[in-house]
């Protein structure tokens, strides 16, 4: 992995807080994010690492500018060496920078499966919607029969392939995969990570947003863990092995070692026909 | 598929059957001298004999069981008897009133349901701010308002102090219901129109916007906006069916309730609707009336719901239309 290239993702002291306000008119701020580092090169899986609360979501919805209105947002968010404002995220969502959710659950209930894949195609500004959406689709395995149904009418693995069409849309060259993989049974937890490999093969980077430290080892380059709002440690796949012996930081181990057997094995990962590209 | 239909349609029989039963009951209970109603203040100039020739005709001294199986005989036959105090058949009473409360809950209904949607999904797109307060603070207020004492009090505003609008009628005093024309019969259906819509509106609110909150925090909603989804287009395209639902079944269902509103709307603006025969019939005892009207009232309600059915299942492809 080429790290002398331009980072396809900066994020650099990023802090995120929440403004309540309780009964009357009392305000309280909630501090969520501290101060996250992430860095992303073009063809590297990063895995951002952390308990339920961490934070590490968060950073992911910074980055698509999907924080609610009452978040306040601070901190630099860069995309190829360029600087990115809140307008800015918000233009490169959909393009440059896309969320692959995992679930049926990312898919309106309400909406046929082509209805959605063609806004996909309109909102990445495909120059003949239709096309499109149907070209992603068969490229995915899915004939037009698939088109005319709902999401619930989808097993996981088509709702996948349909969520990978729509991500897909615009030639993202910064995939953000958010719990990708909590629910899922072991081999479509496999297939999921193996799609994003494929993704960071081609050339994006991807960002693997999850709790499951070893699936991210798996599948990432790089782990980094987050913390109570902070990435507290960044370290490269390899020395998760063994005991943790070459884990520095104590949070780092203790993840480690939390895991069934000193001694587990890091699965290699079968690379199957992809659903998700 | 086919033993389903014929499960709903059981249901709904039983259900018009449980409710004429139940209302005949009730009738029967109830301690009103039907005839002493029906001569009211003639009962001094009216002997004894002649009451009982009333009460005769009128068949009040059989027993009830047997009464009540004569009237569900002709019923079968299509007849659903003489109104008592209208002196005309119930078919026609009713035909006369439910086209002047038809009008009436027909506008109600719709614009509680246009209003109510559109309101819901604004306090929900904004929810937590002063417009979503202020929205949701009027639906509250309305939902705990008795209807009868909003109608009053748009009556004293809008008819009394400012002037605007008749006190009361379907048409104005001294015009026979057909003379009138359709702007004065619009004038007249004002007030009791936009009581029933004001209360209507609050459910439809309320429900709307909660359902718009979830939507917004789903997960779908999420992916659109990450697909470079803008508000407009996130309304549009995402949030209008997905929010539909409660507001579709909802207002579909609460043609029971428009029912029992009108009742007292009609009441205030003495409109000569179906609620302002349903009370006079209940008070005078008209069984035959009141029950003809408490059969039509259960079928439509339930057609409504059977409407509300269809009309989910074509928003949301998950609901099913029977079951």
């Amino acid at each position: 992995m080429s790290t002398a290239a331009v980072p396809v993702l900066e994020v650099a002291d990023l802090r995120v807080s929440f403004v309540q306000y309780e009964r009357g008119l009392r305000r309280r701020v909630i501090d969520a994010v501290l101060g996250m580092d992430l860095t992303v090169h073009p063809g590297e899986v990063v895995a951002l690492v952390g308990a339920s609360g961490a934070g590490k979501s968060l950073l992911g919805h910074a980055v698509l500018s999907l924080l609610p209105p009452n978040a306040r947002c601070s901190g630099v968010v860069r995309h190829l060496g360029r600087e990115l404002d809140v307008s800015a995220r918000r233009e490169l969502a959909g393009h440059e920078v896309v969320l692959l959710p995992q679930g049926v659950s990312a898919l309106d209930p309400t909406t046929s499966v082509g209805g959605q894949v063609r806004r996909a195609a309109r909102l990445a500004d495909a120059p003949n919607a239709r096309a499109a959406a149907r070209g992603a689709l068969v490229r995915r395995g899915l004939d037009e029969t698939v088109d005319r149904r709902y999401p619930h009418q989808l097993s996981g693995g088509m709702a996948r392939r349909v969520i990978g069409a729509i991500a897909g849309m615009g030639h993202p060259s910064l995939v953000i995969a958010d719990e990708p993989t909590p629910g899922l049974h072991p081999t479509a937890v496999t297939e999921a990570l193996a799609g994003l490999r494929r993704l960071a093969d081609d050339g994006a980077g991807v960002v693997l947003i999850t709790h499951e430290l070893r699936g991210a080892i798996a599948v990432a380059d790089r782990v980094v863990v987050a913390h109570r709002g902070r990435t507290v440690d960044e370290a490269p796949v390899a020395d998760f092995a063994g005991t943790g012996g070459r884990l520095t930081h104590p949070y780092t181990r203790a993840l480690w070692q939390a895991l069934p057997g000193h001694g587990f094995t890091v699965p290699s990962v079968p690379v199957p026909d992809l659903e998700v590209s | 598929m086919l033993g389903r239909v014929l499960l709903r349609a059981l249901r709904v029989v039983s259900l018009v059957v449980a409710v004429v039963v139940g209302s005949f009951w009730l009738m029967s209970a109830s301690p009103v001298d039907p005839v002493q109603a029906y001569v009211g203040a003639d009962a001094a100039s009216i002997g004894s004999e002649q009451r009982e020739q009333i009460a005769e005709r009128w068949g009040l001294n059989d027993p009830p069981l047997e009464r009540f199986a004569a009237w569900a005989g002709n019923v079968f036959t299509g007849d659903l008897g003489q109104s008592q105090i209208y002196g005309e058949p119930v078919v026609v009473v009713l035909a006369d009133r439910a086209a002047a409360s038809l009008a009436l809950m027909t506008t109600a209904w719709v614009l509680s349901g246009v209003f109510g949607f559109a309101m819901g999904l604004l306090a929900g797109m904004r929810a937590g701010t002063w417009v979503d307060r202020a929205l949701s603070w009027w639906a509250y207020l309305l939902a705990s308002a008795p209807t009868f004492w909003v109608g009053l009090l748009l009556l004293y505003v809008f008819s009394v102090a400012l002037g605007w609008t008749p006190v009361g009628g379907a048409v104005p005093t001294g015009t026979l219901p057909g003379e009138a024309s359709l702007l004065e019969r619009v004038h007249h259906l004002l007030l009791p129109a936009a009581t029933l819509s004001l209360i209507g509106v609050a459910p439809v609110l309320l429900h709307t916007r909660q359902a718009v909150v979830e939507v917004m925090a789903s997960d779908y909603v999420a992916f659109a906006r990450s697909q470079g989804e803008q508000p407009f287009g996130l309304v549009l395209h995402r949030v209008l069916r997905n929010a539909a639902a409660p507001a579709v079944v909802l207002q579909f269902a609460s043609i029971g309730e428009l029912f029992g509103g009108s009742l007292l709307a009609e009441q205030v603006f003495t409109y000569p609707g179906l609620g302002e025969a349903t009370t006079q019939a209940a008070l005078r005892q008209d069984v035959p009336l009141l029950l003809g009207i408490a059969m039509v009232t259960a079928l439509i309600v339930l057609t409504g719901n059977a409407f509300g059915r269809v009309v989910h299942h074509a928003v949301d492809p998950r609901a099913s239309v029977l079951a």
